[in-house]
């Protein structure tokens, strides 16, 4: 390699670093000598060379921006979704580490006992998880709790559930909750709330499964795509929390999209925008904030007939 | 739907060419009517078909507040005898208890059954769909050779499974074009198990199967894979020639040859159909498997495109399930106990007759050999034109690729079993002296070392500026490039296993029966998977599944992000050497002395090759080739 070609390289990643993923392999030495040594003939060690090109393009301590909103649409008497958010971040000489707890849940059942069953589930799930992670990450004596995160997940969804069963009998809801932690995404889903992936390149990914009724029947070739969208009983959920067994989440682990965006929201969203609307005015909106509330505006524009409720959640790590 | 049957069972002249639906005479027995509840659970809906043997409704479980609809298959025995009647129940139940068991998308799931009296009720999915007779019976032109050749492959991709089942094959015996429904997305699904036929065989004078599609064979009471491909291959010219075989003489397909009738199908097509209809079963296709290659071949040399999602994965494999030969073979004078390395034309695998061997990796010829003190148990790496490898004398060494010659060697202070990982200018290589060492590949001296305060076998996993290590102790290590150690977890017993990293996690086994996934930068716990036993075997990463092997004697396929287990493939002995995938397939050695070749999605058997010696390295594969080193000191090169 020529040394202008090399300066030309360290100048282009100096600028666009960006569009690396998360975690960069660390930066070639050589080319940062290459343009180190044009100012100053102090030689530097590879260690410190690597250090000064890293603190130029990083955002110290990495964090969670958050954006939520929460309306009761056009069309219903009563908001049955519930949402719950917690995001807090320690950068000290021993951690630097963000943790995220996200959660939507969409009640259902009617009356009082959807309000009172999503509102329990996210109260339930959240006071669980923050209860199990505060102090193991946050405390004077950090150290990880005994259990695995899919662990935990798991046992919050048994505890939301039981809860439900005995504060809002008959109630029933979805539950999609997010805890972030560094740069992975742990998650347990029951019904058909959604998480999504969204990238800048484009990509908007489903990451949940919808256990809806209709759905199922789809898959199994019960019935076709076109009997599914005008069924009766296309919301009906053959998995929600509150209801019959003990609800079997699912519960996976995934990397945050880097750069990109999390997106958790209610049916009363993702039914009436479709996903390049979505990633449209996600990227668009000047913050997180703005993005959830151009959502709602989406959906209502387009007939408000359910509840309507995102998160949505951007990882600045390196920019 | 069983290949056991008593002889008395298949000594049977009067052809069975009556399906439901067809014109007996209705049963005196009442049927039900739609909005009668069966067993308190199912509502009648409809009835689908009914003939002789009884009735078949489709019904709404009423268990379930949402709708599932299934299909009950009512049969009714009109057997007088008490006894007979027990006799054929009992093989009825266990015949329904088999079938429950199948887990095949072009097989419909069995949800219940039940016997009552005289009639047995087998409860099942719904399929939503037409069966192919049916579709025959309406079709006016004759159908692409590309929608026959993808129908055909998915059969073929069923009959594998029924054939390949454990611990006996099941041998469908009635495959026609009536039993085969094609459902809404254009897959088939294999229906009417042999299970009705339980009850008929109990009259006298019937046969399973149908005639005009049955092989001679059958005839004379054999039920093996032959037949059923031989009605495979006359449902296939049933289906490019619309000339249905049983309004003909038996066994005169030769009689009407598929180009004189449908001149649009290729020579290739009609080959595999002639094939598969040899009047001797040892000359139709063997198994499924090589039948549906046959087809797959077909689509390759026409052209034609085959887009069905369910079977993509059975392209390649060229390889019969039995008869894998070695293409060389090369005998060391010791036990090979560690991995392969391929590089530029060459096969580079240590022994424990102390010596590092080259080997031309086309025909096995033996080129140098490098002798060290000590046995040689893991994986040589390559850099610039070197290999690098530990020895059980304590020593990295590193010798030129082309002459076997030394360039450095590096001392350790304990024995090396621990293979090299070579990044950003440093060898790391853990050892028994209880370190982490990372030794600069210029200068062949330590840059630092981590102290693992236990021996350090686990090889080494370095990405996105960390090294990431196992250690006798049961810890998980993660140091950064400087030696510092980031963050140390603790598994309940020694972790020899070797760490796969990607942007998700830290994957690795340990002896506590464990298979691990931590979080790269905390090493929290995201999810624990429970293996039979301990593990050393090293996971593989692809498509978002890991494969591992343990000391239960099983290889495990599990979701990387839900550690949800997807398959499993239960080897002879323990397995402690690690898998690698290639080309869709998963290779693994067993202590059983074999390398198994794995279907990766199903984790299906396709090939096994035996070696003399218990297998405790991994393979490694380069175009094609799959090289593996034995106990029984030789080295295999294998088609892959």
């Amino acid at each position: 390699m020529t040394r202008k070609g090399s300066f030309l390289k360290n100048l282009f990643e100096s600028i666009f670093r960006r569009t690396g993923k998360g975690r960069d392999v660390p930066t070639r030495p050589t080319p940062v000598t290459a343009r180190t040594s044009d100012a100053t003939t102090a030689p530097l060690s590879e260690q410190q060379l690597e250090e000064i090109a890293q603190a130029a393009s990083r955002i110290d301590p990495a964090q969670l921006v958050v954006g939520m909103a929460r309306n009761q649409g056009r069309q219903r008497e009563n908001n049955e979704d519930a949402v719950f958010a917690y995001a807090a971040t320690i950068s000290s000489s021993t951690a630097t580490l963000p943790l995220g707890i996200f959660i939507v849940a969409d009640g259902m059942g009617g009356h009082e006992n959807g309000q009172m069953a999503s509102d329990l589930a996210v109260r339930s799930m959240g006071t669980y998880l923050v209860g199990k992670l505060h102090s193991p990450l946050f405390g004077a004596a950090p150290e990880p709790p005994h259990d695995s995160l899919q662990e935990i997940m798991r046992q919050g969804v048994r505890k939301a559930h039981d809860e439900i069963l005995r504060g809002a009998p008959g109630g029933g809801t979805t539950m999609t909750a997010v805890l972030v932690m560094n740069t992975q995404m742990t998650v347990a889903h029951v019904g058909d709330t959604r998480a999504y992936a969204i990238y800048m390149d484009g990509r908007v990914q489903t990451l949940t499964r919808d256990h809806s009724l209709v759905k199922r029947l789809e898959e199994l070739g019960q019935i076709t795509p076109e009997e599914a969208a005008v069924h009766p009983q296309k919301s009906m959920l053959y998995r929600a929390l509150g209801q019959g067994d003990p609800a079997d989440p699912d519960v996976f682990t995934a990397a945050m999209p880097e750069p990109g965006y999390l997106l958790i929201c209610s049916d009363g969203l993702w039914g009436l925008v479709g996903e390049d609307e979505l990633f449209n005015l996600v990227v668009s909106a000047p913050n997180p904030q703005a993005a959830c509330q151009a959502l709602v505006e989406a959906a209502n524009n387009a007939g408000g007939v359910d509840n309507i409720t995102a998160i949505l959640v951007r990882l600045m790590d390196r920019v | 739907m069983c290949c056991r049957r008593t002889s008395e069972e298949n000594a049977l002249t009067d052809p069975f060419t009556k399906k439901l639906g067809e014109d007996k005479p209705p049963d005196t027995s009442p049927q039900m009517q739609p909005g009668d509840m069966l067993m308190d659970r199912y509502q009648i809906q409809e009835i689908i078909g009914s003939g002789g043997m009884g009735t078949v409704y489709r019904a709404r479980d009423a268990h379930f507040q949402a709708i599932r609809l299934v299909a009950i298959k009512e049969m009714i025995s009109n057997i007088a005898d008490p006894l007979v009647r027990k006799n054929i129940n009992a093989i009825y139940e266990r015949e329904s208890n088999i079938l429950a068991t199948l887990r095949h998308q072009a097989i419909p799931r069995i949800y219940d059954y039940h016997t009552q009296n005289d009639r047995a009720y087998l409860v099942m999915e719904f399929i939503n769909g037409r069966d192919l007779d049916d579709i025959l019976s309406e079709t006016t032109t004759f159908f692409p050779e590309e929608q026959v050749l993808n129908w055909a492959v998915e059969l073929c991709d069923v009959l594998q499974y029924l054939h390949e089942h454990k611990p006996e094959p099941i041998i469908f015996r009635d495959i026609k074009p009536s039993n085969v429904m094609i459902n809404q997305q254009n897959h088939i699904v294999l229906v009417d198990f042999g299970i009705a036929k339980v009850f008929e065989s109990g009259t006298k004078n019937t046969m399973v199967g149908t005639q005009g599609y049955s092989p001679p064979d059958q005839y004379r009471g054999e039920a093996t894979p032959a037949v059923d491909i031989y009605a495979m291959g006359a449902s296939l010219h049933h289906l490019l020639t619309l000339r249905d075989p049983r309004l003909e003489a038996p066994f005169s397909f030769a009689e009407r040859p598929v180009k004189e009738i449908n001149p649009n199908v290729s020579d290739e097509m009609v080959a595999v159909v002639d094939k598969a209809l040899q009047y001797n079963p040892e000359d139709r296709f063997k198994t499924a498997l090589e039948f549906k290659e046959a087809l797959l071949g077909v689509a390759k040399r026409t052209g034609t495109l085959i887009h069905s999602g369910g079977i993509s994965h059975v392209a390649g494999g060229t390889a019969p399930v039995r008869g894998v030969k070695a293409l060389w073979v090369f005998e060391c004078e010791d036990e090979i106990r560690g991995t392969p390395l391929y590089n530029s034309g060459n096969v580079f695998i240590g022994c424990y007759d102390n010596n590092l061997y080259a080997l031309d990796a086309s025909n096995g010829e033996f080129k140098w050999k490098y002798p060290t003190d000590g046995g040689i148990p893991g994986r040589p790496a390559v850099f610039e034109g070197n290999i690098y490898l530990g020895s059980e004398d304590q020593r990295l060494h590193v010798i030129s690729a082309r002459s076997g010659s030394v360039v450095w060697t590096y001392f350790s202070e304990g024995p090396i079993r621990s293979s090299p990982r070579i990044a950003e200018g440093h060898a790391f290589i853990g050892s028994d002296d209880g370190s982490l060492h990372a030794v600069n590949v210029a200068s062949g001296r330590l840059s630092w070392k981590a102290e693992a305060g236990a021996p350090v076998r686990s090889t080494p996993f370095v990405t996105n500026d960390y090294v990431y290590v196992g250690t006798e102790a049961g810890e998980l290590m993660c140091i950064d490039f400087r030696g510092a150690i980031k963050w140390r977890f603790k598994a309940k017993r020694a972790i020899t296993s070797s760490p796969v990293v990607n942007n998700e996690a830290v994957y690795v086994g340990s002896l506590d029966s464990t298979i691990y996934a931590l979080d790269p930068l905390s090493g929290w716990v995201l999810w624990r998977f429970r293996l039979g036993k301990g593990t050393v075997s090293s996971p593989a990463l692809s498509d978002g599944m890991l494969f591992v092997g343990a000391a239960d004697n099983v290889i495990y396929s599990i979701d990387a992000r839900s550690a949800k287990e997807n398959w499993r493939f239960t080897t002879e002995h323990q397995v402690s050497g690690s898998p690698i995938v290639y080309n869709d397939s998963v290779y693994c050695g067993s202590v059983d002395g074999h390398l198994y070749c794995l279907e990766q999605r199903t984790g299906r058997l396709k090939w096994a090759f035996a070696t003399e010696g218990p297998i405790t390295g991994t393979p490694v594969a380069h175009e094609d080739h799959i090289y593996i080193g034995s106990t029984d000191k030789k080295v295999y090169a294998l088609l892959a």
